[in-house]
């Protein structure tokens, strides 16, 4: 039982650390965002010079045999800065999914093109209607010689706008919201039948509604087993939401800081308005909700890699509901301590607030996982 | 990072388990188990039985005569103890006067006191509040004046835990009136059998008899009681309170009572379905387990923190008594109206006479109210809250 970074993760930690201060400031974020593209290409190739794109895959396919706690290191800094580089689509999701189960060859060709920076990958998975249900895709891919011809609507894809490929989730077999039958294709994004409609998102990220509309994909890039990705699917989603806690975590140290030092200086009444106690108090609390959520955060990145499914997820949909609790708390707070400022566009804090938002929002919300925790209860003979 | 136990201790988990089980008197069992009445009997009868394995202090370090656990066994000890059904340890010597003496008190002081704690023989109490002085600790106003070789004390302690048992009571006392008044505080150790000295109880909420006032009527105190200097009580008070939050968070304890909660909710019926079918009471039972795991795993990285417990601990201590509230609260609710009967007698483990639902539902109401005191003691949890922001977040 213990805490502490490797070495190698300390080293990460404080090289990103000073990457994200020195070379990601507030101002050179909200010129990237206002480009959008979705990815900076400086940034993006400065994150593959670090070696970061391949953290997480095998030594044989050029990376370090990293794992969540890695993917956590790197996320908590990313939400420090407010990062919105599409590290999470491409090197946690997709690439997750292809380092998991992608035959030799596909990952030879993948994982070499994500880790030099010049690919980039997207999760095509949630469907119109299905909310956070994962077994629910009516997207079909239907048999076809030596192809599959894919169809179907998908939805709320993390840059999907900017992905050179897409992992693309659809039913081979069964029943609309069957756990089996269900199979992984990576599709070119500018294959024929293809229709991307990139948005940009609140929190400066974009995101895409993709459909497919009898897209033929050839029986090679099949991922993994015929029928067999459901489990995978619901894995990757762990990895992701392992992820977005860290990522969570790192955006909540950094609205109380920002928030702490705004009430250090911010003078009503005469005095800086943290000496008021019912702003003190406030403040504590929202240092609780982070130290609470940082604890889960730690729970779900050595968690997320584990094999035992119940295990895996009870871990991590008790982390995903407690940081998402964290996050509303310390995002409305933050905001509401700011004052008139809070609900401004120049205030770092207003964007840690939206992003803060979106976490929740993603791979299921805080009540979505408490309904997960609480019907394990039913099973348990406690 | 690794949040696995060590094959050591998981082995040391399996040494303590096994040694619960083979001396863990029934009776005991029984009684912490159904959340019946404590008595003194049965702390010091546990007590002597850790003792004489040599367990009796699990935070003591070797030399004193503890066995010189590292956290993370002491943490393993602790959940250990309160699954298997085992009595809270008294904190007041184990956990809270000790560590003063073992800091600040001289070489005959530790030889004289420390055993007597670790065996359990003396019962140790805690006079720190005072009827003006709660939240303001340091207005406090029981006076000791310095006569040759003695101090006189004068004045009242109050909401003494357990006093009404004990032998020896740590007290703050006020020694000047110079200087601000955490200056003039300092701590003496007091005979609670000096003439002079009277104890009358403080009925709580539950009816029970838990809490006290300490009168001090010219009570004559050898100067050799006073730890370490005169005046600089008010150092050590902090170093203690620092320790006792740490021990506030309870975690094991709260384990054991949620592990109970569960089976209460599948055995309690509500209509034709087991309780925990009931979906917006399953909801609030995941949602209390889920903030026990967050709070279980800060207590180990505050623990397991190289730097020691910081002012971080008060975490610990509104999180921990929120989180025990919580649990009384649904044990409460689990139970219905048939927690509504108070029948005192039924907290005795030989009682036979009728009881109002399930033997869960006889402690349920009485513990819940009881148990507001959580975010009461140990320094209010605003009190808390003022620590965190004045030393950690510096306003």
């Amino acid at each position: 039982m213990n805490f502490d970074l490797t070495d190698e993760q300390q080293m990460l930690n404080d090289s990103l650390r000073r990457f994200v201060s020195n070379e990601y400031s507030f101002e050179k974020r909200s010129t990237f965002i206002d480009a959008g593209k979705g990815s900076d290409p400086q940034t993006w190739s400065a994150l593959a010079d670090m070696g970061l794109l391949a953290f997480t895959f095998p030594e044989a396919f050029g990376g370090l045999d990293g794992n969540a706690v890695d993917t956590m290191v790197v996320m908590e800094n990313f939400g420090r800065g407010l990062v919105v580089e599409p590290y999470l689509a491409t090197v946690v999701l997709a690439g997750g999914l292809i380092r998991d189960v992608g035959n030799d060859a596909q990952k030879d060709e993948c994982l070499s093109a994500i880790a030099s920076g010049e690919r980039k990958m997207a999760l095509a998975h949630y469907e119109p209607g299905a909310r956070y249900n994962l077994s629910l895709v009516q997207t079909t891919a239907r048999k076809d010689g030596d192809h599959f011809m894919v169809s179907g609507q998908k939805t709320a894809v993390i840059h999907g706008g900017q992905a050179d490929q897409l992992v693309v989730s659809a039913r081979t077999s069964g029943n609309a919201t069957d756990e089996s039958g269900l199979s992984l294709f990576i599709i070119d994004a500018n294959a024929k039948g293809v229709k991307i409609d990139d948005y940009a998102a609140h929190d400066g990220y974009r995101i895409a509604d993709i459909s497919f509309s009898n897209v033929a994909v050839s029986a090679d890039n099949l991922l993994g087993e015929l029928d067999q990705a459901f489990p995978h699917i619901e894995k990757a989603m762990d990895l992701g939401i392992a992820a977005v806690c860290a990522e969570a975590v790192g955006a909540m140290e950094a609205m109380n800081e920002t928030t702490l030092e705004y009430i250090k200086t911010r003078k009503q009444f005469g005095v800086p308005i943290g000496k008021f106690q019912v702003l003190q108090h406030r403040m504590a609390d929202m240092f609780i909700q982070a130290e609470q959520s940082k604890s889960m955060a730690i729970l779900a990145a050595n968690t997320a890699d584990s094999d035992d499914r119940a295990e895996r997820r009870n871990a991590l949909s008790m982390a995903k509901t407690l940081v998402g609790q964290g996050v509303r708390y310390v995002a409305q707070e933050g905001v509401q301590l700011h004052g008139g400022m809070g609900v401004t566009d120049e205030m770092f804090a207003a964007h840690l607030f939206k992003r803060l938002t979106t976490i929740n929002l993603l791979f299921g919300d805080a009540d979505h996982h408490l309904a997960q925790v609480s019907d394990q209860l039913l099973a348990k003979s406690a | 990072m690794d949040l696995n136990y060590t094959p050591e201790q998981e082995a040391f988990r399996a040494e303590v388990r096994q040694f619960l089980e083979d001396n863990l008197p029934d009776d005991i069992r029984e009684r912490v188990q159904k959340r019946l009445r404590h008595d003194k009997e049965m702390t010091q009868r546990w007590q002597k039985i850790l003792y004489e394995k040599g367990w009796g202090a699990s935070t003591w370090p070797e030399e004193f005569g503890g066995p010189g656990w590292s956290p993370i066994e002491q943490i393993i000890f602790e959940e250990e103890c309160a699954l298997a059904g085992a009595p809270r340890q008294l904190d007041f010597g184990l956990r809270m006067v000790a560590p003063v003496i073992m800091t600040f008190g001289n070489e005959e002081q530790k030889k004289r006191f420390l055993p007597g704690i670790l065996s359990g023989e003396d019962w140790w109490c805690q006079g720190y509040s005072e009827p003006g002085a709660g939240s303001d600790l340091a207005s406090l106003r029981t006076s000791a004046k310095r006569e040759g070789d003695h101090y006189i004390v004068n004045g009242q302690k109050t909401w003494t835990t357990l006093g009404q048992h004990a032998d020896w009571i740590f007290c703050l006392v006020r020694t000047s009136n110079e200087g601000k008044p955490q200056q003039g505080i300092s701590f003496l150790l007091i005979d609670m059998n000096d003439p002079g000295i009277d104890v009358k109880p403080i009925i709580m909420l539950d009816g029970e008899h838990e809490i006290n006032e300490v009168y001090f009527d010219n009570v004559k105190v050898p100067a050799e009681n006073l730890i370490g200097e005169e005046n600089q009580g008010w150092t050590y008070a902090k170093f203690l309170l620092g320790h006792e939050r740490t021990g506030l968070a309870n975690v094991g304890q709260w384990k054991a009572l949620m592990k109970r909660l569960k089976t209460v909710a599948h055995e309690e019926q509500d209509g034709q379905r087991p309780l925990i079918e009931n979906t917006r009471f399953r909801d609030r039972l995941a949602q209390l387990d889920i903030e026990l795991r967050a709070l279980e795993l800060t207590v180990l990285r505050v623990l397991t923190d190289k730097r020691g417990p910081g002012p971080q601990a008060s975490i610990l201590k509104i999180r921990g008594t929120e989180i025990g509230q919580k649990l009384f609260e649904l044990l409460m609710e689990a139970t219905g109206q048939d927690a509504i009967a108070h029948i005192p007698d039924a907290l005795e483990l030989d009682y036979n006479g009728p009881r109002a639902g399930s033997i869960d539902a006889t402690p349920a109401a009485g513990d819940y109210f009881n148990m507001r005191k959580l975010s009461i003691f140990g320094g209010s949890n605003e009190i808390q809250r003022n620590i965190i922001a004045q030393l950690v977040l510096g306003l």
